[in-house]
């Protein structure tokens, strides 16, 4: 276990320098001099241009220029925007931030999904059954902004229910938090009661029924344990995408998180800002996907990580 | 028992996430809702505050609200008045004595003195701190000489500059001082109500960077706080010298990414004051509906233009009657009904209706629609086989405006018009800076001063900082030339509405439209009211519960 654990993070050194480097190439690549919309519909200073070039190392060949700032990030300077804004004060201020949304994002598509796959899946083809397998598809089919907008218009203008905007509190993310986590609560759903259909039928779940267990216990501790594992791996791959793709949802209530400083960083050109909020995106996804993989084991005890 | 262990962990997995999810929450950042205070719609500060260096409206908003400078403009009719400045006067347009009344204090309690102007003026024009807003102060004589030269990294090198300070700028007494333009310049005090020209007080001098964090001005409004990303906050100064105080305690600037987010806060009585209103709002006049009688509309001091690539990229619109009669085949007062719901006036000349001494017309018939004329015109011009292109940035909403004015040139002048959008503003003006961008493109002009002169001067004198065109004509050089020399405002400032009118024969831009800005305000406030620079008048907004 403690190899394996020691392997994994050996694989990921290569993993971070290869991505930094593209997200960095790829940002710097985009046509267009950053300072050129600087000062809207007109050049800015040349003295400006010359020290801000100067400040990021733009006239130097790229790959020089990487190695010149992961330098630096690699002894804990990350640098500052373009706006004279500390980069790893942003990170600090918005990573808490993502972080809450994505994990209360995780909590509602846990806690509503299984449940929801669970019922669905032990009365198959009943009522519940076929209620959670429409409601899924349209979860599924709308997109999330669209669920996004007409919750923020329904239960905060409208109703005024919720808070409109994000304003710092954490009463004012849960709105956000269900609309993000409703679509990947669809494939939870799903992946649940496909699992569980499937394994009500296996050869140890028979037995645990003849031997007389008491129904409640055969589906909630021997059968959902094990139909647990897809479900595991989804979440745990979906953590990346929700923390990332977070962007549209972050927009709409206008939450100060990540997304919409990658965005933004993009926009302005900004190669450092972007690559720092990456990178760090990227341990985070790393790490999360290795907790995943050590609770396999945990939740069936066939899995074993040498 | 094994079994419910391993089921706990999954449930405890569960339950961390809940609670990490659940602090940190709390008492931090809810908006300043009731009380004597009110909410603005705000955005990031691209830069920390220090007023050399913020040309955007996200700190400029701030900044305005928390320094007063020599003149403020009327909010009225843009007009400058007297604010610290006592006197400001001049025989010659070349040299300006300005003493400044007693009594004015910054924030921290030190007095407004005529070196806090001339000390900051410096450091915004020396080349050893770079700054974004250096370029005001080029009519100042010696502003050449603290530029100084930077090596071929592009680092500036110490010492380098020829003087460490303006020649043209002295001190007489702490209540006077005087600047010497390096040529005449009747305008220039209109100039000294903008952000750039902010006195500042000693401590900024000891640490410019503290200072941007947290700025001590000398306005109506002091600087509280600034949390990144979530408001800045501002609290009235209970010795502001000037002659009308705010009625309200303070101000939050809570900022929003996104206008459409903004809005629907303003709509739940959760945002008091947006200050512009999103497209998606004034489409179909969407705001009456959601808001009621509160909004205001004002025109502002932007111009919105298309500019000819000059001659030596693209020759293609050499002749000055196909430029007049592409002008004249654009029915402006359609497009803006259609497109703009009303948030724009149609432009019939270079120079914003918002300016004291703004001429009515400059443009003459080539800012009418006629269809036929046009279509003459642009026969007897020598016709062009091809299709104009009228370029613009996509990242912003210019799309549907550009494709409306060639469908009313094709339908005019019967050639083809074809939108070409570039990916971004950065790519867009790089291009143009470059001098690669060929055809027709978009322009606009956002005035830093309601004179005359900003909006000739910086956009059209041959080799002017934002003469995208290349534009250049001798005639007009030596006209706003006079006008600038003639010490008399009167006389100069109809200088300038001639050289105005040498534009029309010309034809190097097209005028298209005025902006007009329409802010919205919720049930907690009253009486809001705009200025010309599109920013909230906060001394005059009142509460309807303080």
């Amino acid at each position: 276990m403690g190899r394996y654990v020691v392997q994994r993070l050996g694989q990921m050194v290569p993993v971070v320098i290869g991505t930094t480097f593209l997200i960095y190439a790829l940002v710097w690549a985009l046509p267009g001099d950053p300072f050129a919309a600087k000062c809207g519909d007109r050049p800015c200073p040349q003295s400006y241009v010359e020290r801000m070039s100067a400040a990021y190392n733009l006239d130097d060949p790229l790959p020089v220029q990487y190695v010149k700032y992961m330098g630096k990030l690699l002894t804990g300077d990350f640098g500052q925007t373009f706006s004279g804004v500390s980069v790893a004060g942003e990170l600090l201020q918005r990573y808490p931030t993502t972080l809450k949304l994505t994990l209360l994002a995780i909590a509602v598509e846990l806690v509503i999904g299984v449940a929801a796959g669970v019922l669905a899946g032990i009365r198959r083809g009943g009522f519940l059954d076929n209620l959670v397998l429409v409601s899924t598809l349209v979860l599924v089919s709308v997109p999330v902004f669209v669920i996004g907008l007409l919750a923020q218009v329904t239960f905060g203008v409208r109703l005024g229910w919720f808070p409109v905007t994000f304003d710092g509190t954490f009463f004012s993310l849960i709105l956000p938090a269900v609309v993000l986590g409703s679509l990947s609560l669809a494939f939870v759903a799903r992946l649940t009661r496909a699992n569980l259909v499937e394994n009500l039928r296996s050869d140890y779940v028979r037995t645990a029924i003849a031997k007389g267990l008491p129904r409640q216990r055969v589906v909630g501790v021997h059968t959902l344990r094990n139909s647990l594992i897809p479900v595991v791996t989804f979440v745990g791959a979906d953590f990346g995408g929700l923390l990332g793709g977070a962007v549209v949802i972050e927009g709409i209530f206008n939450i100060p998180g990540v997304g919409d400083m990658i965005f933004r960083g993009i926009n302005a050109h900004e190669g450092g800002t972007v690559t720092a909020a990456v990178t760090v995106l990227v341990l985070v996804f790393l790490i999360v996907n290795l907790l995943v993989d050590l609770l396999y084991a945990v939740l069936d005890p066939r899995i074993r990580h040498a | 028992m094994p079994v419910s262990r391993r089921t706990s962990v999954v449930l405890g997995a569960v339950a961390l996430a809940l609670t990490l999810g659940a602090c940190g929450g709390g008492d931090d950042g809810a908006a300043a809702d009731g009380g004597n205070t009110v909410t603005v719609r705000g955005c990031n500060p691209q830069s920390p505050f220090v007023p050399a260096n913020t040309n955007e409206v996200c700190g400029g908003d701030v900044l305005d609200q928390i320094f007063s400078f020599l003149v403020r403009y009327n909010p009225e009719d843009g007009q400058p008045e007297n604010e610290i400045a006592a006197d400001i006067s001049t025989e010659d347009s070349v040299t300006w004595t300005i003493t400044l009344k007693d009594g004015w204090t910054f924030h921290d309690g030190t007095p407004v003195t005529s070196s806090s102007f001339v000390d900051a003026w410096n450091w915004a024009a020396s080349g050893a701190n770079a700054t974004l807003n250096s370029y005001f102060f080029e009519p100042i004589a010696g502003y050449a000489e603290v530029q100084g030269e930077v090596d071929d990294e592009g680092n500036y090198i110490d010492g380098s500059a020829a003087a460490e300070t303006m020649s043209g700028l002295a001190v007489v007494d702490d209540l006077t001082f005087t600047v010497t333009l390096s040529q005449p310049e009747s305008q220039f005090p209109m100039r000294l109500g903008y952000t750039a020209f902010a006195p500042l007080p000693q401590s900024f001098f000891e640490d410019p960077e503290a200072f941007g964090q947290h700025p001590i001005g000398t306005g109506p409004f002091q600087f509280d706080s600034w949390e990144p990303n979530i408001d800045i906050r501002i609290s009235a100064y209970e010795d502001y010298a000037g002659d009308v105080k705010p009625s309200i305690d303070g101000a939050t600037y809570r900022i929003y990414e996104n206008d459409d987010a903004a809005y629907n806060d303003l709509q739940a009585d959760q945002l008091d004051i947006m200050p512009l209103l999103p497209t998606s709002a004034l489409a179909g006049d969407t705001y009456k509906i959601d808001l009621g009688e509160r909004f205001v509309s004002r025109p502002t001091g932007v111009l919105e233009t298309m500019t000819f690539a000059p001659s030596a990229v693209d020759s293609t619109y050499d002749e000055a009657g196909i430029r007049q009669a592409i002008s004249m085949a654009i029915d402006r007062p359609l497009i803006v009904d259609k497109i703009f719901s009303g948030a724009r006036i149609p432009a019939n000349g270079w120079v914003s209706p918002v300016v004291p001494g703004f001429q009515d017309g400059a443009c003459g018939t080539y800012c009418t629609y006629d269809a036929a004329a046009a279509k003459t015109l642009f026969d007897d011009s020598g016709g062009y086989d091809g299709t104009i292109t009228i370029s613009y940035n996509s990242d912003s909403d210019h799309k549907a405006w550009v494709d409306a004015v060639c469908t009313s040139i094709t339908n005019a002048l019967d050639v083809p018009c074809l939108g070409r959008g570039v990916v971004d503003l950065a790519t867009f003006r790089d291009q143009i800076t470059a001098r690669e961008m060929g055809g027709v493109f978009r322009t606009g002009w956002q005035m830093d001063y309601p004179s005359l002169e900003n909006f000739l001067v910086p956009v059209f004198a041959t080799g002017a900082s934002a003469n995208d065109g290349d534009y250049s004509n001798p005639d007009f050089d030596a006209a706003v030339k006079a006008a600038a020399a003639n010490p008399d405002a009167e006389a100069a400032a109809a200088g300038y509405r001639e050289a105005e009118q040498m534009l029309a024969a010309d034809m190097p831009a097209i005028p298209l439209w005025n902006r007009v800005n329409i802010a919205g305000y919720s049930t907690h406030v009253e009486n809001v009211q705009i200025t010309i620079f599109q920013t909230v008048d906060l001394l005059t907004v009142r509460t309807t519960t303080g």
